[in-house]
């Protein structure tokens, strides 16, 4: 059993691949709390695949693929910032349109590059075992980053998710705060790609969330459980792909996603079997207490 | 985002509100509105569906920008005193399914005190357990706020609008669906805010409550239609330009056809 755990690491890129895809699981997990709690789940799928106008430039003029698609994400988070402030439209009609659109350029731009090689698949579906000690280093660098302004403005984020009216009543720059939370999300995006792709990146922000959001009563113990869950994914997602030979993005994404099942139906208090269990006399009780009080 | 307080806290405030205009798309909501509110006064505000009545708080905390004229606070221009105005929400206006206790949600009515970067203090925290007490839900402090009956959410939420220690509170419908402990202790508290001059304005649809125990009433359909004693402002005919239609008068007394119920989109659309 150990030399089954430990053998993997007797190679490099095993090694770099499982702390690239650490980090990016904790990170997607963390930050993938706000996109459950205010309804973005949206936004993650429109962010992966809106950096794909930057990847292509990126390529075309023979610059860092990272930061070219780091550019593209900021400038569509800012963008879907920028058409839903005031609720001129819905955000997620901003998503949508900017989304859409961005992919047509990507696409555009990619269909004049006659013979794109693997490192633009790579970017599509990922490639972990590809990450090289620069990748690392850049991923290390955003993940503390992005995670430290998470912890500073902990208080600030969770009013204007749960109460934006109370936000601004408080006098918090509360569109200035949005617009941090969008582009924070844009580079864990970015981060992101390289273990699960653009894909795969929606799930790795929602589906960990989701399962802690079950599993939890109170937001930093969702984050901390998110986390966990997060790591544990992609550490054993990776070990799937080692031992039987199967793309590493997906592998991850499948046991987050086996994980929620799970919690979907055995959590207490609000799993499906629990719910089941107490039915309808439970609830004729709920609301006469609700009466008494 | 910090000036200077020379106010304490919990000092009686008068409100000034002179020619506001609000217009929502070029459609106005509100058409020069004109009153005062004398220190730690308890204003009813009364009017049908759409009458401009959250409009109105909205622009007293600053959510919305007004046409002409003034709003005063303390002889001050609006904004001017920063966290000395509270604004009780009506209470389908958040997402009660959020991963919070009911300390979680009061502590949240200090943030703006506490300043960028600031945890809450122990100060804090005792001040959160006093207005827990204050609206008798101590008991229910580490609940999630998903257990909570509606009377129970719409204590939290003016425990939250006590722990901002404001001097002037403002309260959109708190009365709306509630059981009646919940709103006696409503009652009982707004009688401690009283005995520390703290001024309350508090919108309603319930006639005989702004009657019975508000000091003025503020009779409202876009503009003011009266303002004074429920003696002055309750007239068959001041009522019957607020109400309108909605206004069925038997004899002597007048009987307003209560818009409670309304669906939920022209509740929405009242915003």
């Amino acid at each position: 059993m150990i030399t089954w755990l430990t053998a993997p690491l007797a190679y490099g890129f095993m090694q770099r691949g499982l702390l690239a895809s650490l980090m990016v699981g904790i990170l997607c997990a963390v930050i993938g709390c706000y996109v459950v709690l205010r309804g973005m789940a949206f936004i993650g799928d429109a962010l992966a695949h809106a950096i794909l106008p930057g990847i292509a430039i990126a390529y075309l003029l023979k610059g860092n693929l990272l930061i070219g698609a780091l550019a593209a994400a900021v400038l569509v988070a800012l963008g879907i910032g920028f058409f839903s402030r005031q609720g001129t439209i819905k955000e997620d009609t901003a998503i949508g349109i900017l989304f859409a659109a961005a992919l047509s350029l990507g696409v555009l731009l990619i269909s004049t590059i006659r013979t794109y090689a693997v490192d633009l698949t790579h970017i599509l579906f990922g490639n972990v075992l590809g990450v090289s000690t620069g990748d690392l280093r850049l991923t290390g660098a955003l993940t503390v980053l992005v995670l430290a302004t998470i912890a500073l403005f902990y208080k600030e984020f969770l009013v204007i998710s749960f109460d934006p009216v109370l936000a601004t009543t408080l006098r918090l720059p509360v569109e200035w705060l949005r617009y941090l939370m969008l582009i924070l999300l844009a580079l864990t995006v970015v981060v992101s790609l390289q273990t699960v792709g653009v894909g795969l990146v929606a799930a790795m922000l929602v589906t960990p969330g989701a399962t802690a959001y079950l599993l939890t009563r109170r937001l930093p113990t969702m984050m901390a459980v998110a986390a966990l869950i997060g790591a544990f994914s992609s550490i054993s997602g990776l070990y799937i792909s080692f031992y039987w030979n199967v793309a590493s993005g997906a592998a991850v994404v499948l046991v987050a996603t086996a994980i929620f099942l799970a919690a979907f139906l055995f959590a207490p208090q609000r799993g499906a079997l629990w719910q089941w269990r107490r039915g309808r006399q439970q609830a004729v009780l709920a609301q006469c207490a609700e009466k008494e009080h | 985002m910090k000036t200077s307080r020379p106010l304490t806290n919990m000092q009686p405030a008068r409100l000034e509100i002179e020619h506001v205009s609000v217009a929502y798309n070029g459609q106005p909501v509100l058409c020069d509105v004109t009153f005062h509110v004398p220190h730690g006064a308890r204003v009813a505000v009364v009017g049908p569906n759409g009458a401009g009545k959250s409009t109105l708080f909205k622009v007293l905390v600053g959510l919305l920008p007004w046409h002409g004229g003034r709003i005063l606070i303390h002889g001050q221009p609006l904004g001017h005193h920063h966290d000395c105005v509270a604004y009780v929400p009506q209470r389908e206006e958040v997402d009660w399914r959020f991963p919070l206790t009911v300390s979680d949600v009061v502590m949240m009515g200090r943030y703006g005190r506490l300043g960028w970067l600031k945890r809450p203090t122990k100060e804090d925290h005792e001040a959160v357990r006093r207005c827990l007490e204050q609206m008798r839900i101590a008991d229910l402090a580490q609940r999630p706020i998903q257990e909570l009956s509606g009377g129970q959410q719409q204590r939290v939420f003016l425990a939250r609008a006590l722990a901002q220690e404001p001097h002037i509170l403002l309260m959109d419908e708190p009365f709306t669906a509630i059981d009646i402990t919940t709103q006696e202790t409503i009652m009982a508290v707004l009688d401690e805010l009283r005995a520390q001059q703290v001024t309350v304005l508090i919108s309603t649809h319930d006639l005989n409550l702004a009657a019975a125990h508000f000091d003025r009433v503020l009779l409202l359909n876009r503009r003011v239609i009266g303002y004074g004693t429920a003696q002055e402002v309750f007239t068959q005919k001041q009522l019957m330009e607020a109400f309108g239609g909605q206004l069925l008068i038997l004899g002597e007394g007048a009987v307003v056809i209560d818009q409670c119920c309304a669906p939920e989109a022209q509740r929405r659309s009242r915003a």
